[in-house]
């Protein structure tokens, strides 16, 4: 990129300097300060922080789950844009206001609300136990608790790609002899599927990193029910910092490469959108 | 296939889109659907695809009942103004996409595309998506893709409505040659007559959600049938006027002579084109004395605003060659003479 070739419209300077100042200040520093931490430790040292089983079961049970509840959020997440979009009924104000209130509720709130509901002793965990199910200090109440945190990403970025979407497009696969299944699945799920798995990263980066609401709810159990998250927090109130940053950045590292990946995807099935 | 549309009737909200229509199309036919925005002419197409419900009337596809028949089983081709392709899809997707619906094999479909890509001039383009193609080439694809299920009739959107002039005469004589080579029974929607005049063999004009005049170029535009035509096909001028006497008007220093039908003081307006007022240097038979106050350039034609004495003017269009020849500017004396109008009582 050449910086000194004159511009059109100006400002490119004066943006690209604030941009970077600001993704530096916000992002960059605390995660250099995460690295200088961590080289405290020797190799050995950080191996067997970061590789310890207890460790190990943690990133399964963190990933896992949030994987799962980002697939979950990603099914239902897309039915309910599409009911939001396509259907007017009564109450459709409440509803598209009550998929926000994930994102406004303080996490602990949350999770502290899910756990007393799935509880043994719960409304609806109640109903579960004698069937010799309990959702609550287990992997599905973790899973429930990030499927609760991550639904509103999946349906604000459907949204406004499904008002968007042409309905003639639609039109015109029937006029072609489309069944409503085949429109369906051929025309406008494909034509969903770069804002979808944005939508499904979004929430499955934000279970990745989510603390608040599942440390209630999932009883904590080594090697069974403890996330990530509290391993970190663990290691830290046993004043363990470079512990802590140390598994931090192994977290930081698996999701960044994640991410990467889904993007890498996105950009070459989305080519059709660009140009 | 042929169409036929029986009292066909469509409301939206109180609005009457479409009223009582019926009409005829033979197998085989170019027809274009002529008429300003709004005048139902879209809403009507759409009936006929099966993309829109008539309130009441009936729709015949080769003399078969279709009124119920859903759109996706009516074998209609639809052509969209914005081409409404498949995004995610590449080209050969595209087209393939009502074959792959009919569940043809993998061998027929590749040979229906490569056929009809070679129709539309855009082979080699295969593998593009629509994103990467021109819009003059998109609603290429958008033909093609109507046609690969070899549709019994092909139903057009304002096809060339949203591309440019240059672009718009090079599909319109690409649709003519398609239409011979394929003979698909061919219904397009304009509003732009230069169109509906150049490519079909009949037009259906179109307002307020009725059919004014149904023929050909020609006599819609030596022969409007309505006030509605006679303004909307083609320039005119309109002048305002009585009877005078018994199969006579006079206008100015103009004599028309009418049909006798017209009473005398009966209020009328006179229809004429400006390229059908005669203007001459030296005087001829029936012609007026006028002045030229105006000239403007209009490429194949210079347009005279004409001064006829009393506060009156009206408009006359000389090509330019005779123009040219003749050496007409402005302020100079002429002699004009109005040689075809038509007359509508007010």
């Amino acid at each position: 990129m050449n910086f000194q070739k004159s511009r059109v419209l100006p400002g490119f300077g004066l943006a690209m300097g604030l941009t970077l100042t600001y993704l530096c200040l916000i992002v960059l520093f605390p995660l250099a300060a995460l690295v200088l931490k961590t080289s405290a430790l020797s190799w050995g040292q950080f191996v067997q922080e970061v590789a310890s089983p207890r460790v190990m079961a943690s990133y399964r049970l963190t990933f896992g789950a949030s994987f799962v509840a980002a697939l979950c959020n990603s099914v239902f997440g897309a039915v309910l844009a599409w009911v939001l979009v396509r259907y007017d009924f009564p109450g459709r104000q409440v509803v598209d206001a009550l998929i926000d209130l994930p994102f406004a509720l303080p996490t602990a709130v949350a999770g502290i609300t899910l756990t007393a509901i799935y509880a043994p002793n719960g409304v609806i965990g109640k109903l579960f136990a004698p069937l010799g199910i309990s959702i609550a200090y287990t992997p599905l109440g973790i899973t429930l608790a990030l499927i609760f945190i991550g639904l509103p990403f999946v349906v604000r970025t459907l949204q406004p790609v499904l008002e968007s979407l042409d309905p003639e497009m639609e039109k015109a696969a029937v006029s072609l002899g489309a069944t409503r299944w085949y429109t369906v699945t051929r025309v406008v799920l494909p034509s969903l599927l770069p804002a979808w798995i944005t939508g499904f990263s979004l929430a499955f980066a934000r279970a990745v990193g989510e603390y608040g609401s599942v440390v209630f709810i999932s009883g904590n159990m080594p090697m069974k029910t403890e996330i990530t998250p509290l391993i970190i927090i663990t290691k830290l109130e046993q004043y363990d910092y470079a512990g802590a940053t140390a598994v931090g950045l192994v977290m930081l590292v698996i999701s960044f490469c994640l991410l990467l990946t889904i993007n890498w995807v996105q950009e070459h099935m989305g080519r059709y959108r660009a140009h | 296939m042929s169409i036929e549309v029986k009292n066909l009737n469509k409301t939206f909200n109180g609005f009457k889109a479409v009223q009582n229509i019926s009409l005829k199309l033979e197998s085989g036919s170019l027809v274009a659907l002529l008429g300003p925005s709004g005048s139902g002419k879209s809403t009507l197409l759409r009936m006929i695809a099966g993309l829109e419900i008539p309130d009441t009337g009936e729709i015949l596809l080769t003399g078969r009942e279709a009124t119920h028949v859903s759109a996706k089983e009516r074998n209609v081709g639809f052509v969209f103004q914005h081409y409404a392709l498949f995004k995610h899809m590449t080209v050969f997707e595209n087209i393939a996409f009502g074959l792959r619906v009919r569940k043809q094999s993998e061998k027929q479909i590749r040979d229906r595309v490569h056929e009809l890509l070679s129709l539309i001039q855009l082979s080699g383009l295969d593998k593009r998506y629509p994103s990467q193609l021109s819009g003059g080439q998109r609603q290429r694809v958008a033909v093609a893709r109507a046609l690969a299920p070899r549709p019994g009739v092909l139903l057009l959107d304002e096809p060339f409505g949203a591309l440019d002039a240059k672009v718009r005469e090079e599909l319109r004589e690409w649709i003519l040659r398609l239409h011979e080579e394929s003979h698909v029974t061919t219904l397009f929607v304009t509003h732009d007559q230069n169109e509906a005049l150049e490519v079909a063999s009949r037009i259906l004009i179109m307002n307020n959600g009725k059919i004014e005049q149904d023929g050909t170029p020609i006599e819609i535009f030596d022969h409007p049938a309505t006030h509605f035509i006679a303004q909307f096909v083609g320039e005119t001028n309109y002048i305002d006027t009585e009877v005078t006497e018994k199969g006579l008007a006079v206008w100015g220093p103009f004599r028309f002579s009418i049909d006798p039908k017209f009473a005398p003081h009966q209020k009328i307006r006179i229809y004429f084109r400006p390229h059908d007022v005669y203007v001459t240097e030296s005087f001829e038979t029936l012609q007026v004395k006028a002045r030229i106050k105006k000239t403007r350039f209009k490429g194949t034609v210079i347009e005279y605003l004409l001064d006829i004495g009393e506060d009156k003017s009206i408009f006359a269009q000389v090509p330019k060659g005779v123009a040219l020849a003749s050496g007409f500017k402005e302020n100079q004396d002429v002699y004009a003479a109005i040689t075809a109008y038509h007359v509508f009582p007010l």
